[in-house]
């Protein structure tokens, strides 16, 4: 977005009307795009319910979710579960960390116990019958007072397998518990790529959520502000303002001034939330302690990056795997896609906005060709995050009309470990290649369509717009 | 006088009709032109392609003595389009000021400008409203306004009155004329002839792509005269009879008659004072613009504009 000013003529400033009859002006030549995308960028902008949902609804998602997390962690402090085991399968010992204390009872009946928990003395117990056997495929329940949340519940079923799992393994094979736990040792297995590098366990996960997260969020864009310019064309066609402007500046400049006017508003609103996402994240967990390593782990969405950050200790891995994503990059990239495709779908959706009169129902049935391809694009980074280097996640981040998606998805796992440097090359130049030829049919189409009133045109009419 | 604008065997085809199929005339500049036709007639593609906005298919426009170049002289344009608008949501002052600059002006001129006209057209009080608080007549106003303030060389009008209340309509009327006066020449596009009729000093009509008509009004109503008069007389003649007219209309003393083929008027004249009657007043009626319009417009009707 760069302006040119040109000064193309001498300073005559004198006021002219009824004096000399015309060219009274000094003319400046100011690109009519830049005039355009001024407009189109600060009336949205100046709009009271552009500050509500770029400032206000971040800071009041984020509040929720603070209090949602403020109130499991909260709540997740104490459970002291009673194991009534009759049939000896934990060996009368399970490790729980200070949150969960596992009390061993005998001679309790589940009517005393259901007693215990109604006093608060109990928050839940596990009553293993007598005879049980993991064996036969038998199943143990947990009851407790009050509904148990995901985290706990997770916590707690993997305190019990864990432990069933270790009798299980000490009975049948009769060895000791240190050599079992000699045994289980070398069962790791560590992850590395042929240049020697180690991979953090926790890397695979982040890199799923990041990538995740990215792709989710060009897919966003490409509708929000791809629909954003749509409506802006239809409203021009509506009030009957495009032929008034159409005799001053090309459709062209017009359609391109639009575009670059919304993506501005874009860019600033992306801009906002990302530095506000970054404070907020480090000023909440100050606020509300505990909070730090329950937002790393959910922010990252995976639960595999969760258990290995527990396994290992701490979130030291989680910390590690992000210390080891190259965000620079990944912002780098983002902006690139974000930016070429929503000037590859934005045009498009130009096109569609001036093919339609006043009835938006009418957009409908035009938009389905467009939306197709970043629906298809959405589906194919779903199975990109868990296969990145598959044959279809490849062709999905190179084919222009599903890249800004998929590729976000893939440039996580790691350039050029995963996306190898000549398929992002490659990627980046079929995005412009692809930009250029969506800008220069929508610009054919959008040209007729927007001086055309009554019926709105089919998609054979469109295609004879664009070509001839 | 020089001519502002030449149009010469202008032809835009589409795909099932001819829009405007060979037309050319020019245009003297300080001109009030009328450019007639029925709905569908091509008017508006000739006019968007004088604006720069189409290109004729062959053709050609010389605009003040040079061929036309959209991107240069667009600034020497102004054009009010039939199907016209401004954004709703936009304050009225920021609104002027964006369409002056978006046609070439400065800031600092722009300003300037509609300073002026804002003051001219009793608008001052606007500059923070939205056009959509605006009534339909105001909008029409400001909408006029924006088309003007860059003091173009030719102005472009399709329908300007249209919304306009009487008060405000002989307002902007009088804003054409004054802008005619001080140089500026003005295409004037409509279907309401007696607007023509007042306003217009040259007219072309134009039907189904074609031009049918060329001339100034006087001259348009030269060629389409009937032949017809109205006399007032002072009494009854006992002779109303002659072979030099016919009666078509009779009122009292009024008689409206059309004079035959080989006749003049002084044989109507004589007719009477030689039966001693007193002649108090005798016209000539001209047709109307309006008049000449439909039948010209169903002479053509017939003719089809499709390819065969």
């Amino acid at each position: 977005m760069i302006g040119f000013i040109t000064l193309s003529s001498s300073l005559t400033t004198q006021h002219s009307l009824f004096t000399t009859h015309y060219s009274p002006f000094t003319t400046i030549n100011m690109n009519k795009i830049w005039i355009i995308a001024r407009r189109e960028f600060l009336s949205r902008v100046q709009k009271k319910t552009f500050l509500y949902t770029t400032i206000l609804l971040p800071i009041v998602i984020f509040g929720l979710y603070g209090l949602i997390i403020y109130f499991s962690v909260k709540t997740a402090d104490h459970f002291k579960i009673a194991i009534a085991d009759n049939a000896k399968v934990f060996g009368g010992k399970i490790d729980g960390k200070e949150d969960f204390q596992f009390v061993f009872v005998q001679n309790e009946s589940i009517v005393s116990l259901k007693e215990k928990i109604a006093k608060k003395e109990l928050d839940g117990y596990v009553w293993v019958p007598e005879g049980f056997s993991t064996a036969k495929g038998d199943t143990i329940s947990f009851v407790s007072g009050k509904t148990v949340g995901l985290m706990n519940r997770e916590q707690i079923q993997k305190h019990i397998n864990n432990s069933l799992e270790q009798q299980r393994l000490l009975s049948s094979l009769q060895i000791t518990k240190s050599q079992l736990d000699s045994m289980q040792k070398g069962r790791d297995i560590k992850f590395a790529t042929v240049d020697g590098k180690e991979e953090n366990d926790a890397k695979a996960g982040i890199s799923f959520g990041v990538g995740y997260i990215s792709g989710f969020l060009i897919y966003i864009v490409l509708f929000i502000y791809g629909t954003m310019v749509m409506r802006g064309v239809m409203e021009e066609k509506t009030n009957r303002i495009a032929e008034v402007i159409i005799s001053s500046v090309k459709p062209f400049q017009l359609m391109m001034g639009k575009i670059t006017g919304i993506g501005a508003v874009g860019l600033v609103q992306f801009i906002i939330w990302i530095v506000l996402t970054i404070t907020l994240r480090i000023f909440l967990p100050l606020v509300i302690p505990g909070m730090a390593e329950t937002t790393n782990v959910m922010n990252h969405g995976a639960t595999e990056a969760m258990q290995t950050a527990k396994n290992s200790g701490a979130f030291d891995g989680v910390m590690n795997g992000l210390s080891e994503i190259n965000f620079g990059l990944i912002l780098t990239c983002f902006i690139f896609y974000f930016i070429g495709g929503y000037l590859l779908y934005s045009s498009l959706f130009a096109a569609v906005g001036s093919a339609v009169n006043e009835d938006p129902q009418d957009a409908q049935s035009l938009l389905l060709p467009i939306t197709m391809p970043i629906i298809f694009g959405i589906v194919i980074m779903t199975k990109a995050v868990n296969d990145p280097t598959s044959g279809l996640a490849v062709f999905g981040s190179l084919f222009p009309l599903t890249s800004p998606i998929v590729m976000m998805a893939r440039i996580p796992f790691g350039v050029p470990n995963t996306v190898p440097y000549w398929q992002l090359a490659l990627s980046m130049l079929l995005l412009i290649l692809g930009f250029l030829s969506t800008t220069w049919v929508s610009a054919r189409i959008y040209r007729v369509g927007i001086l055309m009133y009554g019926k709105k045109a089919t998609w054979k009419e469109l295609w004879k717009w664009a070509w001839r | 006088m020089a001519s502002i604008l030449q149009l010469q065997n202008l032809k835009k085809y589409y795909a099932t009709q001819k829009a405007v199929d060979d037309i050319s005339f020019d245009i003297e500049e300080g001109n009030i032109f009328g450019l007639l036709g029925p709905n569908g007639a091509g008017k508006t593609t000739l006019l968007r392609m004088i604006t720069g906005i189409f290109y004729p298919d062959s053709g050609s426009i010389t605009f003040d003595g040079r061929a036309f170049d959209p991107e240069n002289d667009i600034i020497k344009i102004g054009y009010m389009p039939e199907e016209r608008g401004l954004y709703k949501k936009m304050k009225i002052g920021e609104q002027a000021l964006y369409l002056a600059q978006l046609k070439g002006l400065s800031r600092n001129d722009a300003m300037k400008q509609i300073k002026f006209w804002f003051k001219r057209l009793e608008m001052e009080s606007w500059w923070n409203k939205k056009v959509e608080d605006l009534s339909k007549g105001m909008s029409q106003k400001l909408q006029f306004v924006t088309t003007v303030l860059h003091e173009p060389k030719l102005i472009i009008l399709d329908e300007p009155f249209s919304g306009l209340d009487p008060v405000n309509a002989n307002l902007i009327k009088d804003e054409i004329y004054g802008l005619a006066q001080r140089g500026s020449t003005i295409i004037f596009s409509t279907h309401r002839m007696e607007q023509v009729e007042e306003i217009c000093d040259h007219i072309v009509l134009v039907n189904l792509g074609k031009k049918i008509l060329d001339g100034t009004v006087a001259e348009v109503k030269q060629q389409f005269k009937e032949h017809k008069f109205s006399i007032k007389l002072g009494g009854i003649p006992s002779d109303i009879e002659d072979p030099a007219y016919q009666v078509l209309d009779q009122k009292g003393n009024s008689f409206t008659m059309k004079i035959n083929e080989g006749f003049h008027s002084n044989d109507v004249l004589q007719h009477f004072i030689g039966q001693g009657v007193m002649i108090e007043s005798f016209n000539e009626i001209l047709p109307s613009l309006n008049d000449i319009f439909i039948q010209l417009v169903n002479d053509t009707k017939s003719v089809s504009r499709a390819f065969n």
